[in-house]
């Protein structure tokens, strides 16, 4: 570790360090300049992927606020008729799904590409362009599922989709669901996509001396909410899966007349949908954990005590999902489970709250509009959190669920623990965003509209719940004493709404005459806001060694070392994108990563795999089929240009007498993590499809049902054995290849490929052969879709080995220069212990029963 | 400080108690939906799955126990302290042991918690 190396002693005043200085940045500006004109939008950059991210998810919250304002104009007076019942079922829909899905999730993605690079001390996250094709997988399903109201085509079904509702033509009839499921699949691409990014920006993207107990809270925060993230979305879309089949196919996955359950949709739906309630919460609360120690000029307290709520939270929320279905009649025994683990999660949710408030009683408090967003926040969150820890109850549940209650609460937990914190963080990034500070008079004035707003619009909902009114009614009879809560709910909505638009105001209104904001307008501790004003677009201008939590507060003449160029990189002599990779646990230098820079590919890529779910939504089954080989084409050629280059000279000088590599496989390398985390992603999703099969054997006193013979053992057992032998000819050729026989490595590769393709056909032969029809029971349609889950894996394992083999051909792939082997050696053991437990499963686990 | 006997204390070690949580959490969940689930007799009394859950806490309560003792005791010999924010590698290990001393205790707590049912409710009602 060099971070004892002592700094340059000259005062960087003489001409000729000044010549070099200048020549040093111009050099990174010509190197990171964002591309002008119509190519602007092929930047990968993180200051224009990240602010377009974010703006995009704004403008659908505005679009999903101006629903939820149509919601409640219709829920005004009584036996309102301004929309119809249909086209309200559509509103409110579309309300939940797009503030969720659209808003709630992805800004805390947009924000952390913003962010993250600038608090480590990174010129960019470690795969940019992967950035950039999540934000257009992003725009485009978001388009999507949005534009659908305006065809009357919107789902209806409620933002939770519960089957039967949603599965039956004669309840819902049209796209909507479609829309619905593949839209949204689709951007969960795109989120799984940016929670990669993220977890491998934080561990291995720190700047030199940033070690675990030093890094930003933030940091910690998006590490855990990233973690949750890969486990949580994944069986959604296993869930999604299950649905589309039994829309587009008839598979009975949620039908009871032949063997399925509506229930495991409930199940799938929740364990996504609870810690995705946290997903939300944790990056807005990590944004006051930012914002607390700033204005109250002292560092915050009980770091450890953090670290103990971000990941304890992380943890526990997940043991929560049933919480939602305490109306669907499970035992007592499962809700107790449920309910205690719901009761738990109040601990650690309580302990930042605590620490945030004693932070600002122990400091001076400075007052100021992100303060004053904070503190609102924290009071609304508050009592959102008391209703929690009721409902969490199940006797009360029962009596409050699906009531107006619930909205209350709901509402109260995410504008207070994620909207107002959110507010708070605009008004106090903005200055690195804009280079100059937003209103202090408009903020004040939208606080209190949206404060006083907020309250009277939710808090009575709280009533009329208790009342009895019932969520997703149309309309209501007079007379209930509901007439009164709904008025004043809809009136606070619209003062709500004023407030939101007076921030909308402040941001866009031309700000031309108004001078820049200082540089530190706040006066931070914390890296982000070394950001020169205006801002420039390398991010740092040099990569800083870090001692201490907050180094602007902390470590003499930090900003005047950065800028005179005085830590690692502070140059592009080669002409190409550099940041620095360090070691997890003390952000020891590692490597120096060159990141690849603009590109088109990225946005064809997305448009192309958005072509395959919009095609597929509306049954177009051949073009599917085309554009489905389009995107993988395309993603090739990104990957062939894009990644694993191989280097001009092994290493190189980044600075302070530090020479670095420039190339790096296996575990110390970004893109084997980014393989490692994708997987467990994927192995969550394979696991929730491997959970309905078991979820089905117990609801079933005999599964397979009676009568019913399975794939029998042959063919799994063949398939399984040539599985195991691609996994084997994969493993072998990264280390045969490593010790420079390289012909023998592209004969086991091609090998390789051959057993995959081999193994895959065996395994669908395997029920297809047995006769089974996935539309008859539920067995059937469980052993159908474990197979062709594992069989596609297989099939992409083989392409994967296809494309080593020919890198290894062009020369760009080679003992030294191995990076794509690697991971593809790498992808192979998840696939081998995928195909262990598909055959465990269908077939002998049945035998055993 | 003979460093050569004491852990390493990483990212692993610091999720270990809340992960033992997370197995028992779903553990208690499989072996009562087993019973349960298909909703057949819920009358009978399920005195076999409640003491399964039983032994699955204390098994998980032994282990976490075993996290919280480790991790406080190095806490404690590393000098213990509250603060953490020095540039060094003790101080890194003094902050992983601290926190993972705080998780193991939520977990801990979880842990009690979600095992409390077993104790309280009779049958698959």
């Amino acid at each position: 570790m060099s971070d004892a190396t002592p700094m340059p002693e000259d005062t960087g005043r003489s001409p000729d360090a000044e010549a070099v200085r200048r020549g040093q940045e111009e050099r990174l500006e010509k190197v990171w300049e964002t591309p002008k004109g119509w190519r602007y939008w092929s930047a990968v950059n993180n200051t224009e992927v990240g602010i377009w991210y974010t703006a995009t998810s704004f403008a659908f919250m505005l679009f999903a606020g101006v629903l939820g304002l149509m919601v409640r104009v219709q829920l005004a007076v009584p036996e309102n008729d301004f929309l119809t019942a249909t086209f309200y079922n559509q509103v409110f829909t579309l309300h939940g799904t797009v503030m969720m899905f659209l808003f709630a999730v992805p800004i805390f993605e947009a924000v952390a590409i913003v962010l993250l690079p600038q608090m480590l001390g990174a010129r960019d996250l470690p795969f940019p362009r992967l950035s950039a094709f999540g934000y257009w997988c992003f725009l485009i399903g978001g388009v999507f599922v949005s534009g659908s109201i305006f065809f009357g085509a919107a789902p209806e079904g409620g933002w939770f989709m519960y089957p039967p509702l949603t599965t039956q033509e004669r309840f819902t009839p049209g796209y909507g669901p479609d829309i619905w499921l593949l839209g949204l699949s689709f951007i969960e691409v795109a989120s799984i996509a940016a929670a990669v990014e993220l977890i491998v920006g934080t561990l291995k993207c720190r700047p030199p001396g940033m070690r675990l107990n030093l890094m930003p809270l933030y940091a910690w925060y998006v590490l855990v909410v990233a973690g949750m993230i890969l486990f949580a979305f994944p069986p959604l879309i296993a869930g999604d899966i299950l649905f589309e089949l039994e829309r587009l196919f008839h598979w009975p996955f949620f039908d009871p007349e032949r063997g399925g359950d509506p229930v495991l949709w409930q199940h799938l739906f929740w364990i996504f949908g609870h810690p995705e309630v946290y997903i939300v919460f944790l990056p807005a609360i990590a944004l006051v954990a930012m914002i607390v120690p700033t204005f109250a000029r002292r560092p915050l307290l009980g770091y450890s005590w953090i670290v103990l709520a971000a990941v304890g939270t992380g943890f526990l929320s997940f043991g929560l999902w049933a919480h939602h279905m305490y109306a669907t009649g499970l035992p007592a025994i499962s809700l107790g489970f449920f309910s205690a683990a719901s009761e738990a999660v109040a601990i650690p949710t309580g302990v930042q709250i605590f620490v945030f408030i004693a932070t600002l009683w122990t400091g001076r408090v400075v007052h100021s509009v992100p303060m004053l967003f904070v503190s609102g926040a924290l009071a609304v969150f508050v009592i959102g959190g008391l209703t929690g820890v009721m409902v969490a109850l199940a006797p009360f549940d029962w009596q409050a669920h699906d009531t107006y209650f619930v909205v209350a609460h709901l509402h109260y937990v995410l504008i207070g623990g994620m909207l107002f914190p959110l507010v708070a963080g605009v008004y106090y990034y903005w200055p690195l965003v804009g280079s100059r500070r937003l209103s202090d008079r408009l903020g004040r004035i939208a606080f209190w509209l949206m404060f006083v707003g907020f309250n009277l619009g939710f808090f009575p909902m709280h009533l009329s719940g208790l009342i009895g009114m019932p969520r997703r009614v149309w309309t209501y009879p007079a007379g209930l004493g509901l007439d009164l809560p709904n008025l004043l709910s809809t009136v606070g909505a619209f003062i709500f709404a004023t407030g939101i638009l007076i921030i909308v105001f402040d941001i866009l209104r031309p700000k031309g005459k108004q001078p820049y904001a200082e540089r530190n307008t706040w006066q931070a501790g914390t890296l982000e806001w070394l950001a020169e004003v205006p801002g420039k677009s390398w991010g740092v201008r040099s990569i800083p060694i870090v001692k201490t939590r907050y180094p602007l507060w902390e470590q003499p003449n930090f900003m005047r070392d950065y800028d005179e160029g005085r830590f690692y990189l502070a140059d592009a002599q080669e002409m190409k994108r550099e940041t620095m990779v360090t070691s997890v646990l003390d952000g020891e230098p590692v490597q120096c990563l060159r990141v690849p820079g603009p590109t088109f590919m990225t946005m064809v890529a997305a448009i192309l795999l958005g072509a395959v779910f919009i095609l597929a939504t509306f049954h177009f089954w051949y073009a599917t089929i085309v554009a489905m080989v389009a995107s993988t084409i395309s993603i090739i050629v990104w990957l062939w240009h894009g990644t694993a280059m191989i280097p001009e000279k092994p290493e190189k000088d980044v600075g302070l007498g530090l020479t670095l590599p420039l190339y790096m496989s296996g575990p110390k390398s970004v893109g084997w993590w980014a393989m490692f985390i994708t997987m467990i992603g994927d192995g969550t999703a394979f696991l929730s499809l491997v959970f309905a099969y078991f979820f089905y054997f117990t609801i079933h006193p005999e599964f397979p049902p009676a009568g019913v013979d399975g794939p029998g053992l042959f063919w799994p057992m063949v398939s399984l054995a040539l599985m195991l032998g691609a996994w084997a000819a994969a493993g072998i050729a990264l280390r045969v290849n490593r010790a420079g026989s390289v012909g023998i490595a592209r004969a086991l590769m091609a090998a390789g490929v051959a057993l995959a393709l081999a193994g895959g056909a065996a395994l669908v032969w395997a029920p297809f052969g047995a006769g089974l029809d996935p539309v008859v029971h539920v067995y059937q349609a469980t052993v159908w879709v474990i197979v062709i889950w594992t069989a596609a894996h297989v099939a992409v394992g083989a392409l994967m080995l296809a494309y080593c083999l020919a890198r290894s051909f062009a020369g760009k792939l080679t003992p030294v220069y191995d990076i794509d082997i690697s991971n593809v050696a790498l992808y192979w053991h998840f696939m081998a212990g995928t195909a262990l437990i598909t055959v465990a499963t269908i077939a002998l686990s049945p035998l055993a029963a | 400080m003979a460093r050569s006997r004491q852990t390493n204390d990483n990212l692993w070690t610091l999720i270990t108690a809340p992960t033992i949580w997370a197995l028992h959490f779903l553990a208690s969940y499989v072996v009562a939906a087993i019973h349960c689930a298909p909703n057949e007799d819920i009358f009978q009394p399920i005195v076999e799955t409640r003491i399964m859950v039983g032994v699955i806490t204390a098994i998980a309560l032994v282990l976490i126990g075993l996290v919280l003792w480790r991790s406080f005791g190095e806490w404690r010999r590393h000098g213990g302290g509250y603060r953490h924010n020095e540039d060094t590698d003790i101080d890194r290990e003094r902050f992983l042991e601290f926190s993972t001393v705080l998780l193991a205790a939520l977990s801990f707590i979880g842990v009690v918690f979600v095992g409390l049912p077993a104790l309280l409710v009779v049958d698959c009602r």
